[in-house]
């Protein structure tokens, strides 16, 4: 049995490239929590509300169980993988290995869209809060948002770049203070403290399902916003103590933590908010946990809900910057991309020019466009990303199986989770197709040509055997 | 066999492989924006004349909330009244279903060709 330790010195960073520097191992599990936490928290303050707007308050709650139901299962199959393939990149580097070059491609993709769109919605709503809160502190007026997207994409660029340390425990500490505002929304309107404001009843009568049955299905599209961005917390791996411990732990607690507060937020915005108003995420609730905190009455729930929306939509876009740049880089260090990219910065040891070439797409995208295509286009990299999931496990265990290396961590149920998840990802492309249909067939065309751009022109520049980095034996079937 | 040696790519070929992306990124985004196709409008079938929340089908807990939040029944009626349409034909889920069937195949069959050349290579040093 080849026994691959994981947490090698010789594993680290760029070493198994040939290259000198490389990324520091500085990242504990609690980084792996923010990172993953961090970057989804948002989810709750903004997004996930254009569920209910497709099929009403309870499509949206069915929705976000099953959608956590499949975040479940990434989570499962993702700490299994990651924890032996500990490497930036995440599932990209994943694909590498485990499925082929072409399919690596894509992950790398989905992973850089995913996460550069996920931003630009970030940047969209903490430039419309401070539009709120330009007009609740008496501005008078429509105060212009652009100058504020800007300097939020730009300001955690400059974070991102300058170290990763200092970027994920930035994340902790608002990721922390975003979690306990949602908390305390909800014990304070709840009736648990103090008196209840809550009124499902009154405001779902006559609107329990105004779609009916296929509403359901078509809330699942959305139903992601809840989770998505969980899958994130592989891209430290290379960048994490002790990978085998800590991208487990992290991943399984951070998604443990947002079943909580996704369930926390349906009850407390659906509550207090109709179902129309919240629905509508561009002309009704952008943000609706600050929304329901505006209705409860209270002055220091308003500010406490606010600051929460503008530290979760930082930490999510910071995130975001981190994740995109690493999956961006470690293609461009296997020439998948021009390898320009994948260098690392000599004194901050980031991955530098990824960082800095992903602003401005994320700059047009965030001033371009409407947040629920922003959210869409990231919902369908994301979807894309899951559906690969379950078929890369099923190609892991069958290629090595679990005698055959070490594992950080194995997950139960083999092959269950997989095929699960394949269902949900189905009934979720049926859901962006209820709506959405020309984004999806886009989309989808946008990876085609890309995909026989790479394998008839771009794969040409890429080295044959190189790519392979694992100290892995040889795969059954081979 | 030799081992594979990747021809070094210019620097002009590198920037246009790049904008390449770039492109087809902002395309797949934008182009059905512009073009009207985004889908995802959502109408009001049948606009109301004189709209009070009763005719806008909300009870009273429902208004209340609405006028909590400054609306009235006329400046609520489009948020109120727009639906999404979910009619589809058959011929379109089955494209739908084709052009994502093809997408996963086309990916697997191209990446399985190339993973046979990396594994070759590493493991028996073709």
């Amino acid at each position: 049995m080849a026994n691959t330790d994981i947490t090698s010195k010789e594993m680290d960073g760029m070493g198994p490239h040939g290259t000198v520097v490389g990324l520091l191992r500085v990242l504990g599990p609690a980084h792996v929590w923010a990172l993953g936490v961090g970057i989804v928290l948002v989810g709750e303050y903004m997004g996930w509300n254009f569920a209910v707007g497709k099929g009403g308050a309870y499509a949206a709650l069915i929705a976000c169980w099953f959608a956590g139901i499949l975040y479940t299962c990434v989570a499962m199959i993702d700490s299994e993988v990651t924890s032996t393939v500990a490497a930036a990149g995440g599932q990209y580097t994943q694909a590498k290995h485990i499925v082929g070059p072409l399919m690596a491609f894509n992950v790398g993709l989905y992973l850089t869209f995913a996460y550069t769109m996920l931003e630009a919605a970030n940047a969209i709503t903490a430039g419309y809060l401070i539009s709120v809160v330009a007009s609740m502190t008496g501005y008078a007026g429509e105060l212009d948002q652009r100058p504020f997207i800007i300097m939020v994409i730009m300001f955690l660029a400059w974070l991102n770049y300058r170290g990763v340390l200092a970027t994920l425990t930035f994340n902790l500490v608002i990721t922390a203070i975003a979690f306990v505002a949602i908390i305390v929304l909800f014990l304070s309107t709840s009736g648990i403290l103090g008196g209840g404001i809550m009124q499902h009843a009154a405001l779902m009568e006559g609107h329990e399902l105004p779609y009916g049955w296929i509403g359901v299905l078509a809330a699942m599209h959305f139903g992601l916003w809840y989770y998505l961005g969980i899958e994130g917390t592989t891209q430290a791996a290379e960048e994490v103590r002790s990978p085998a411990r800590a991208l487990p732990f992290g991943t399984l607690a951070g998604i443990m933590t947002l079943l909580i507060a996704a369930t926390l937020t349906w009850y407390v915005c659906s509550g207090i908010l109709p179902w129309e108003y919240l629905g509508d995420g561009v002309d009704g609730a952008v943000a609706p946990l600050f929304s329901a905190a505006q209705l409860s009455g209270s002055n220091a729930l308003v500010w406490l809900l606010g600051i929460g929306t503008l530290f979760a939509t930082l930490a999510s876009a910071n995130g975001c910057i981190n994740d995109a740049s690493r999956a961006w880089f470690a293609m461009g260090r296997d020439k998948y991309l021009p390898g320009w990219f994948g260098a690392v910065h000599p004194k901050y040891r980031t991955p530098y020019r990824s960082i800095i070439f992903l602003v401005p797409i994320a700059l047009i995208f965030a001033l371009g466009a409407p947040l629920d295509q922003v959210i869409t286009f990231s919902i369908l990299s994301g979807l894309l990303e899951y559906t690969f999931m379950p078929l890369n496990v099923i190609l892991f265990r069958k290629k090595w199986p679990l005698n055959s290396i070490k594992r950080g961590y194995e997950h139960p149920f083999h092959p269950l989770p997989a095929i699960v998840l394949l269902c949900l990802c189905g009934i979720t492309f049926f859901a962006v197709f209820l709506g959405y249909g020309t984004q999806l067939i886009a989309m989808i065309g946008f990876y085609i040509v890309v995909s026989l751009w790479f394998h008839f022109w771009r794969y040409r520049f890429v080295n044959r055997g190189t790519q392979f980095t694992m100290p892995w034996p040889k795969p059954q079937g081979y | 066999m030799a081992k594979y040696r990747a021809p070094i790519q210019s620097k002009a070929s590198q920037i246009f492989d790049v904008i390449f992306l770039v492109i087809l990124t902002l395309g797949a985004l934008f182009v059905p924006l512009k073009m009207g196709l985004s889908g995802a409008a959502k109408t009001v079938a049948e606009p109301m004349e004189g709209a009070t929340w009763e005719a806008l089908g909300q009870t009273p807990a429902q208004a209340a909330q609405y006028e909590a939040l400054g609306y009235t029944p006329e400046s609520a009626h489009d948020l109120i009244l727009a639906r999404f349409d979910y009619s589809f034909t058959a011929g379109a889920l089955i494209a739908m279903i084709v052009i994502i069937v093809a997408y996963y195949v086309l990916m697997l069959k191209f990446s399985e060709s190339e993973y046979r050349e990396v594994i070759a290579e590493k493991f028996d040093g073709k």
